[in-house]
């Protein structure tokens, strides 16, 4: 029986009563309670199943490092699988659920696979699913995927907001017990910026637990102190339930901190991400102690020695009546004298060491607890509970000396520091021999920008165990001068490195030796790996899955290794560890999104006219970061339904296109015209003032990476239209080349795409609209097709481009930003007696791709250049140099094999899909079938009544009128031909009136 | 005269702290040699201000210089004067290397208000708050967009700052403050 | 994540406020090179172990270009300058060899 005690417990308000559920049963726990402390004061101690096995499995540690007890926590839209009982704080309402089980906890199907453990070794998946092949996809993956996962998915969206924030600090602190407690006061006093962080809801850590004394003062009190003294310094910021999770480069640090996961639907964040910059890092970040590897350490009773008495100490409860503590060093011999300070039974200590002498072991014996020395656990007794353990000689085969019943086991393996952190990012670690332990190697730390040291540990995390040593390190480590906190305790002697109990045992025995918990990896497992020829401790890893599961091994990696050394026949460090990567432990995804979800997943740029777009119900279509109307839908029409509208509307009356999002750069400087030779194909400079012209940009890869119309503004300016999806990327492109390679050339650039919104005004009646608009001269004669004017247009500051992406008789008119919605009204309002109607993107496509323009994204997908699309008349011949000029006189570039660019046309009118391929004879060195050609764009024309497409195919202009095939879906070819891609007027009269 | 309005027509919200779109303002780019004679001079005939050190800004009546990079300033000031501000600058320079451009329509301007307005920032940009100086200008990124921020409480005897983006992204640049400074999720306590 | 100071401007901008250019230094080869020089200018780009000159551009800053001396291996950072200079100005080279005794340009 587990149980609360009447007396004690310094974290809990026994006036303070919560009631929660566990598996649907109600239960009473105290505020201040872990769920681990309230489900073991209600008998609780099996909450789960294992994953591969299935075995039951009770509570073993009472922090972070805990391995088994994971719960499925919250409902609905608070669900969440996979949780740590050690780390969750008990609140009124908490529901958990145990995982991986069927149908109950108690009554587990699953269990049968602990029956077949044999037949399921180390790497069994890989021996098992690798043939036959076939049986992959019908039988083992779904074998897998039924059997696969911990805990359950939640289902429904998250109800609870999650954020981030920036810190900056000269030094962060991990870990808030009185190493951290030390370090950040030294640094503090020293007027260092501090931010000291505790992943724990109480400062402190082990030390009042363990009953230390500091500067004469129970722990507790010099705790309470440090922290009074802490929260009265400006420079000190201070965080409980806070993790650093990870250290990164350059004093980069994430901090986890758990806001609201104890008040759920407080209206606080639930997680908040701490991304810090730290001067330096001081992990303070304790010690894990470690399981010992005997025979049935994995049954519900066998603990860590300290969790039984931060139970007790913190909780006050008690993991069972009668307690056999097992250990190689003096330490847990604190778990006896806690458990007899609060009247509970210690049946024994059995110490594995040849003899147990130190000040710790004389106090146990002081109290009439027998001690047994150069003893082991044989076996653990027991299935859902200990009943009992076999006591062997530690030297021996495990020949059972004597049975000793009790219901808690407290094993001690000794210590390991908490390297993690100082690990992530680069510190290096070196093995203490004495202390069997890898410890933080001083000098070896992370390093940052200027080659200095990032990182420092402070205590137990740097391997110091007794507390004056902690605290002497951490004063230290912080840059303290003159006196650390003192502290008196018993003195405590040498530990053994103990492996596995005992040292002699057999398979039979080692097969029930559980290294890693949660992903159910024992010793024997670790051993045939290594007959196996795993040698590298990563390999092995992987192989066995040791330490793969959510607690990412923090209690099996080091006994794991060491069972693998001695296999292998070699010491500990020509071992090495695994890779210690971050998060510590695991932190939500909802952290790591922070507030990038629903309306603010992204930022979506608007056009000044958006809203008017929403309002008309716009189907939109994403470009780039851009909404963009794809149509406008009317009555019940389908968006297909609506773009024939749309197209048809625009070449009989006058369509309006939002092209506020065309991007517009202005240049200008009195080398500008010399550098937009460089920039485009054709040339710039000799652009005369008003006029426009098309224009083409290749990277100097000679690939073409953007178009738009040039127009001269003045003798010195020239504004660049650029794609919509080019504007930034074409505007950095400028500026790159002018900052890093024509530093000295005299030209400025702004991106003003945003400062105008723009108007396609589309159409046979276009001028109509703009006539009637009133203001500046628009006619003919004053504004000729491809040229440029600034005036009024009903009142408004236009500047009005006579170009068109549609072969249409169109204005592209600018009105600044703010006056964008208004102009666009005015243009709908006045437009309707000339039928004007707004189109959207898709009929832009169609109106061009009917005209044979091409489009950058679709004609172009940076593997193509200008020549393949017959765009040689916009690639000047007679300048010495562009940018791609170089690289398109490769031979690859001037092959009269590339494919290039035609119109296609199916022969049953069909529409061809988009990226189908024309299929050529024979097949290439792959046993692929070759092709010839692809489609680029292909629509359905509403004007032609027919599909029309864009296609680059080998040799295509000399190939006109020829059919070439185009497999589609299920077998059937579609048969297209050849042809010139102007599908629409031909002489583009249309576009010149 | 036509309707001109801005990107969110002044929309405000008030959590922990106050954010509010700050209507039309006006916004001239002038790039140059910022260190030539006739550009200081120029900047200083048309705005009355001083010319400003490395991201510093200057303020004097209704116009503040706000240095943005080594060859360009932001001028900010009344939306209605902007283009005779281009205007004059133009003139001003004649003959130099220099280009001054009416941005005010290219930009959305926030105002973040409140004595916890800094806790709102700290959550969307990587920049140290407690080291901004009175009259720094930072040029930083607002969660996934580029922005310009300093201290405006001078000018406006209150605990606040200035923020200035592209226009097409004034609704996700309103909607990341707004959510930063929901009530309960201060940063400190007190 | 790294730390670059920009030039430019002053800031120590985070990697999250900066985009990368590649390599630094190149020398740009057109019409009238030889493929090789092209091919060189275009494809060949170090990729050492070590010292390593970089394109950095302030984005979410001041816009800027700038270039950056640092370590590959250790990611430590031995410098940024304008992007203005067609090699590495000799305070660069000096903050390098006194991290790096012995490192010898074009290595």
């Amino acid at each position: 029986m587990s149980a609360r005690l009447s007396r004690g417990g310094r974290l809990i308000d026994r006036r303070a009563p919560v009631t929660f559920r566990f598996d649907g049963k109600p239960m009473t726990g105290f505020a201040g309670d872990t769920l681990a402390a309230s489900l073991l004061a209600n008998d609780q101690m099996l909450v789960g199943r294992s994953f591969k096995y299935h075995r039951p499995r009770g509570i073993v540690a009472s922090g972070a490092e805990e391995p088994n007890a994971l719960v499925g926590l919250g409902q609905g839209p608070r669900f969440e699988p996979n949780q740590r009982v050690t780390t969750t704080e008990t609140f009124e309402g908490l529901t958990a659920i145990s995982q991986n089980h069927w149908p109950s906890l108690e009554y587990d199907i699953g269990a049968v696979n602990g029956y077949l453990a044999r037949f399921l070794p180390a790497g069994f998946y890989y021996k098992m699913f690798l043939w036959p092949r076939p049986f992959w996809k019908h039988v083992y993956e779904p074998f897998i995927r039924q059997s696969a996962g911990l805990g359950k998915v939640p289902q429904d969206a998250d109800a609870d907001r999650y954020e981030q924030a920036y810190a900056f600090a000269d030094l962060v602190v991990a870990g808030g017990g009185i190493a951290g407690l030390t370090a950040a006061l030294t640094a503090a006093r020293a007027g260092k910026r501090v931010i000291l962080l505790e992943q724990t809801a109480h400062w402190g850590g082990r030390a009042p637990v363990d009953g230390d004394v500091i500067d004469g003062m129970a722990a507790d009190l010099w705790v309470k102190n440090a922290v009074q003294a802490l929260e009265g310094m400006a420079n000190v910021t201070m965080r409980l339930r806070t993790m650093v999770s990870g250290l990164y480069d350059h004093g980069y640090a994430l901090a986890y901190e758990r806001v609201a996961d104890h008040t759920p639907g407080d209206g606080r964040p639930r997680h908040r991400l701490w991304r810090i910059r730290a001067g330096k890092v001081i992990t303070a970040t304790g010690a894990i102690e470690r399981p010992l590897s005997f025979a049935g350490n994995d049954i519900p009773g066998v603990m860590l020695a300290a969790a039984v008495r931060d139970f007790v100490v913190n909780w006050a409860v008690s993991p069972g009546d009668r307690t056999v503590v097992v250990t190689n060093n003096d330490d847990a011999y604190r778990t006896a004298l806690v458990l007899a300070d609060a009247g509970l039974v210690v049946a024994a200590v059995i110490d594995a060491r040849p003899s147990a002498t130190g000040d710790l072991p004389a106090q146990v014996r002081a109290r009439g607890i027998r001690v047994l020395e150069g003893r082991g656990i044989a076996k653990v007794k027991g299935a859902k509970r200990v009943t009992g353990v076999a006591i062997c000689a530690q030297e021996g085969e495990g020949a059972v000396l004597e049975e000793i019943a009790c219901d808690v086991v407290a094993m001690s393996g000794g210590w390991s520091p908490v390297v993690h952190l100082w690990s992530h990012c680069g510190g290096k670690l070196v093995w203490d021999a004495e202390a069997s332990m890898f410890r933080p190697d001083a000098a070896r730390p992370p390093t940052g920008d200027a080659g200095q040291p990032i990182a420092a540990t402070a205590g137990a995390a740097s391997g110091a165990l007794q507390t004056a040593a902690v605290l002497a390190d951490a004063h230290a480590a912080a840059g303290g001068e003159g006196l650390a906190p003192q502290a008196t305790g018993p003195a405590e002697a040498a530990m053994l490195p103990v492996w596995i109990m005992p040292q002699g045992a057999g398979n039979a025995l080692k097969s029930k030796m559980w290294l890693d918990y949660q992903n159910d990896v024992k010793v024997s497992d670790v051993q045939l790996a290594a007959r196996e020829g795993y040698e590298s401790v990563e390999h092995t890893k992987r192989y066995t899955t040791l330490g793969m599961a959510t607690d990412q091994g923090k209690l099996s990696n080091i006994n794991g290794l060491a069972v693998l050394s001695n296999a292998l026949h070699q010491e500990i460090p020509a071992t090495g560890t695994t890779t210690f990567r971050p998060p510590y432990t695991p932190i939500s995804l909802g952290s790591i999104g922070g507030e990038a979800r629903g309306e603010i997943f992204q930022p979506l740029r608007q056009t000044p006219m958006h809203g008017w777009h929403e309002a008309q119900g716009a189907y939109w279509e994403p470009v780039g970061q851009w909404r963009r109307p794809y149509c406008y839908k009317r009555g019940g029409e389908t968006a297909h339904e609506a773009v024939n509208r749309e197209v048809i509307n625009t070449r009989s009356n006058i369509g309006l296109l939002d092209a506020s999002t065309l991007g517009k750069i202005l240049v200008k400087g009195a080398d500008a015209g010399r550098f937009l030779d460089m920039l485009y194909t054709g040339v710039m400079s000799t652009l005369p003032v008003g006029k426009c012209r098309y224009g083409l940009m290749c990277n100097d890869n000679g690939f073409l990476i953007d178009d738009g119309v040039v127009v001269r503004l003045s003798e010195d300016s020239w504004l660049c239209h650029t794609t919509t999806g080019g504007a930034d990327r074409i505007h950095a492109h400028m500026e790159d080349w002018l900052q890093c390679e024509w530093w000295d050339w005299k030209v400025h650039t702004a991106n003003l795409t945003e400062q105008y919104a723009q108007v396609a005004i589309v159409g046979p009646k276009a001028r109509m609209l703009l006539e009637k608009l009133g203001g500046m001269d628009v006619s003919r004669e004053a504004l000729p097709f491809m040229t440029y004017a600034e005036g009024t247009l009903g009142g408004f500051r236009a500047r009005v481009f006579r170009i068109s992406f549609s072969g249409e008789l169109s204005y592209e008119v600018a009105v600044p930003a703010s006056e964008g919605l208004a102009f666009w009204e005015a243009c709908v309002a006045e437009g309707a007696e000339f039928g004007a109607m707004p189109y959207g993107t898709e009929a832009l496509h169609v109106l061009r791709a009917e005209k044979g323009f091409i489009m950058i994204g679709d004609e172009t997908d940076g593997t193509v250049i200008p020549q393949d699309l017959g765009l040689g008349w916009a690639i000047s011949k007679k300048k010495p140099d562009y940018l791609g000029k170089r690289a398109q006189e490769r031979s690859h570039m001037a092959d009269p094999n590339r494919w290039k660019l035609v119109g296609l046309e199916t022969l049953d009118g069909s529409v061809l899909p988009d990226g189908a391929l024309a299929v050529a004879e024979g097949v290439n060195a792959n046993g692929q079938r070759r092709t010839q050609g692809r489609v680029t764009s292909t629509y359905h024309s509403p004007v032609l009544k027919k599909g029309i497409a864009m296609g680059l195919v080998l040799n295509g202009p000399g190939r006109m009128g020829e059919v070439l095939d185009f497999p589609v879906d299920d077998g059937k070819v579609v048969q297209a031909r050849i042809v010139d891609q102007v599908f629409y007027d031909k002489d583009g009269e249309k576009q010149n009136v | 005269m036509s309707e001109q309005i801005s990107a969110l027509v002044g929309r405000s919200y008030s959590g922990f702290s106050t954010v509010a779109e700050a209507g039309l303002v006006g916004m001239v780019t002038l790039r140059g040699d910022l260190g030539s004679a006739e550009l200081v001079a120029a900047v200083l005939a048309a705005t009355g201000c001083a010319m400003p050190g490395q991201r510093r800004r200057v303020v004097a009546g209704d116009w503040s210089v706000c240095w943005m990079s080594p060859d360009e300033l932001l001028l900010v000031g009344p939306y209605a004067s902007a283009p005779g501000l281009v205007d004059q600058l133009t003139a001003a320079l004649e003959g130099q290397h220099a280009l001054a451009v009416d941005v005010s329509d290219a930009r959305a301007s926030f105002s973040v208000t409140g004595p916890k307005a800094a806790e709102v920032l700290m959550k969307l940009c990587p920049v140290d708050f407690a080291a901004l100086a009175e009259d720094e200008v930072r040029r930083t990124r607002l969660g996934q967009i580029a922005a310009a921020l300093w201290k405006s409480g001078r000018d406006s005897g209150r605990e606040e700052y200035s923020l200035v983006c592209f226009r097409s992204v004034a609704s996700y640049a309103f909607g990341v403050l707004e959510n930063a400074a929901r009530p309960g999720s201060e940063l400190f306590a007190g | 994540m790294l730390t670059l100071t920009c030039p430019h401007c002053g800031i120590r901008a985070e990697e999250t406020e900066l985009s990368p250019g590649g390599e630094a230094h190149l020398k740009r080869y057109g019409p009238g090179d030889s493929d090789e020089q092209f091919e060189a200018y275009m494809f060949a780009r170090k990729n050492p172990k070590g010292v390593h000159f970089e394109r950095w551009r302030h984005a979410y800053g001041c816009g800027k270009w700038f270039l950056a001396a640092r370590c590959t291996a250790t990611l430590e950072v031995f410098g940024t300058y304008p992007a203005q200079t067609s090699a590495p100005p000799e305070h660069i080279i000096a903050a390098i060899r006194a991290r790096r005794p012995g490192w010898e340009a074009g290595q």
